[in-house]
């Protein structure tokens, strides 16, 4: 797919850490409309705190945010509300909310930002199930009662809640087995088509990169070392990313594909 | 009408049209011959589902003996998965009622998320279970009556396992988790010593201000130092310090048993090969029940001292008197039946929070319910084993 030229986020020279230690240091990165852009990184590299700095969770020491075009630090409180309902995020626990049921906890932005029937939020919960793949019984389960990937399911259906234009996902297939990782690439790759998201998704997985990934953005020292799509990280010469993608689950993953 | 993202920009969600005077149309209908025409025009999103979803169960009222149903979608300007529901809604009922529905003219583009829902809610919800107020109350009084008898057989099984856990440190005197007890009395023992002091020097004062000024009506001021010295020694002073604890340490104690239990690292231990109680609950145990006649002691005589500075400062009574009043008025054996209680009071507070902290189950809100249950279950059982111990002191006359 080709994806559009218009900058939905776009980072410049941030720079973010903690105590003595910066994490991120002048890092650059554009996510494209329409992408689908992966994010890798060693552990404790700092690509949760990119996410978490974009989202606003953490504070930033310098650079600037756009988001939409609009720089996030000059934008007011209302204006940072309406932007805030235009992306979704994934946690990677889920992040449910515990004393909710499933449904409830997707309609929980739906009822608080909207004014619907009670009705319409009950078709539009059962909807959201159906697409991210679970049966419609679920929703009357709480968090607690789901398995892990479950819980990736549901978390997606409510960060899905108001349709929104980016999701970012905190490794999404981190702790699932690899056929149910397969089939939550195999989502994400069909919302993405249905609904026209952006997605921002911190990975390790290999097979998400190589499937569902239009580009991939590579971490390291604190800088985006490279972007661009999947082969051209694999041709590079960068020793970080000559042990990432060619160490042996990265050549065993290749191995697997030629044959 | 404006365009649909200027709006999301600047207005908040759903508050937009409602403060537009004018309620802009997202649905007419027309009947072109045989064939009813709906057409749709606007921005079917979320933002506006508030306004659309009126004007489709409108349309459907108007239900008219028509088979073929027209939804023409060339003037929607933006659907999302709402917009995309409720014109799924629409032509799901028509084609209910027997008639014929076509959807005409959609941008291409949102075909694949029309398909999608086009899907979904195929299946009839499930109702919810309704009950009548009486049965619900009735089921609660029920429920909680089982549950009443489940908490005894926890705590009694959970007893028995200390006491296990408890015979096999004897045992083996070298496993005994020195360090732990000591972390743990620092933190139960040491660290209360300032609230224990300020709450019962205050508490000493008030009883001895009440004291003075109802006694002083019949003359019986000095009697204060009786009432004063033998309420704070036998009762109030464990009292309190039981209350304080069990909402200051065993709170935590909960709280803590809790989110490691949610968290797994009970099992974590336990599948090392340890026992939990062994290892977590005996320490905490003994630490409190080390502390809390330590913190008593320290609480009666501030509670005393509250008393004394009040009779002196408040009842004009020099310090020397009270001394010498309050050892006549006091036997050790009053000393006594007040710290003879602490340790079983600290045992009590302890071993309910502990078992408290051990059900707790997945979620955040179940750690909170058995934190506040560990509190009132605590104190309810200081209250009543004080009571117990008043009618067997009674009985063997101290």
């Amino acid at each position: 797919m080709a994806p559009a030229q218009e900058n939905v986020i776009s980072v410049r020279n941030l720079r973010v850490g903690f105590g003595q230690r910066d994490v991120l240091k002048d890092l650059d990165l554009d996510l494209k409309r329409g992408e689908i852009l992966g994010f890798v990184g060693a552990s404790g590299s700092g690509k949760s705190v990119l996410a978490r700095t974009i989202l606003g969770l953490l504070p930033k020491r310098a650079g600037t945010i756009e988001a939409f075009g609009r720089n996030l630090d000059q934008v007011g409180e209302e204006e940072r509300q309406a932007i805030e309902r235009r992306w979704g995020v994934l946690f990677q626990g889920g992040a449910l909310f515990s004393s909710l049921t499933v449904r409830q906890n997707i309609q929980f932005t739906l009822r608080e930002n909207l004014h619907m029937s009670q009705r319409l939020m009950d078709e539009i919960a059962a909807a959201k199930l159906e697409m991210v793949g679970l049966p419609p019984d679920t929703g009357a389960k709480l968090p607690a009662e789901l398995s892990g990937g479950m819980v990736k399911r549901a978390a997606l259906a409510r960060s899905l809640a108001l349709d929104p234009e980016i999701v970012f996902l905190d490794e999404p297939t981190s702790g699932l087995d690899p056929i149910s990782a397969g089939d939550f690439d195999d989502l994400i790759l069909a919302l993405q088509q249905t609904l026209g998201l952006t997605v921002f998704m911190v990975t390790h997985d290999l097979d998400s990169l190589h499937t569902v990934c239009d580009r991939v953005a590579a971490l390291s020292n604190g800088k985006v070392i490279a972007v661009g799509p999947i082969e051209s990280l694999l041709e590079s010469k960068d020793p970080w990313l000559q042990a990432y993608f060619h160490g042996k689950r990265g050549r065993s993953r290749m191995s697997g594909k030629k044959k | 009408m404006t365009s649909g993202k200027a709006r999301l920009k600047s207005l908040p969600f759903g508050v937009g049209a409602n403060s537009v005077g004018v309620e802009p149309v997202f649905l007419q209908s027309e009947l072109r011959g045989k064939k009813l025409v709906l057409s749709a025009r606007g921005d079917w999103v979320a933002a506006h589902a508030n306004e659309i979803e009126p004007q489709v169960e409108s349309a459907l009222k108007k239900q008219t003996r028509v088979d073929q149903i027209e939804i023409d979608a060339s003037k929607v300007k933006r659907v999302d998965t709402i917009g995309a529901w409720l014109i799924e809604r629409l032509k799901r009922n028509w084609e209910s009622g027997g008639a014929k529905a076509a959807i005409v003219g959609l941008d291409p583009r949102y075909k694949v998320l029309l398909d999608e829902v086009a899907a979904s809610n195929r299946q009839p919800p499930v109702p919810p279970k309704r009950e009548t107020p009486l049965a619900d109350t009735l089921a609660y009084i029920g429920m909680s009556a089982a549950e009443s008898w489940v908490d005894l057989k926890a705590l009694m099984q959970f007893l028995g396992h200390v006491m296990v856990a408890a015979g096999r440190v004897l045992m083996r005197p070298w496993s005994f988790r020195f360090t732990s007890v000591v972390n743990q009395i620092d933190r139960v023992g040491f660290r209360a010593v300032p609230i224990i002091v300020l709450i019962m020097f205050l508490i000493g004062a008030i009883l001895a201000q009440q004291g003075i000024f109802h006694f002083r009506r019949f003359g019986a001021e000095t009697y204060v130092v009786d009432m004063v010295g033998i309420l704070v020694l036998r009762e109030v002073g464990v009292l309190i310090v039981s209350i304080m604890i069990a909402g200051r340490s065993g709170s935590a104690y909960t709280a803590e048993l809790g989110s490691m239990k949610m968290r797994e690292e009970i099992d974590a231990l336990r599948v090392m090969g340890f026992d939990p109680v062994e290892v977590l609950i005996l320490p905490r145990l003994i630490a409190l029940i080390i502390a809390m006649p330590l913190l008593t002691f320290i609480g009666s005589m501030s509670g005393l001292f509250g008393g004394g500075l009040v009779t002196w400062l408040y009842g004009g009574m020099p310090p020397e008197v009270f001394i010498e009043r309050l050892r006549d008025a006091i036997s050790r054996s009053t000393f006594e039946v007040g710290m003879i209680k602490a340790p079983f009071m600290a045992f009590v507070i302890g071993l309910i929070a502990c078992v408290e902290g051990l059900r707790v189950a997945g979620s955040a809100e179940s750690l909170g319910e058995h934190t506040t249950a560990s509190v009132v279950k605590a104190i309810f059982l200081v209250i009543v084993l004080d009571g117990l111990f008043a009618i067997f002191f009674a009985g063997i006359d101290m």
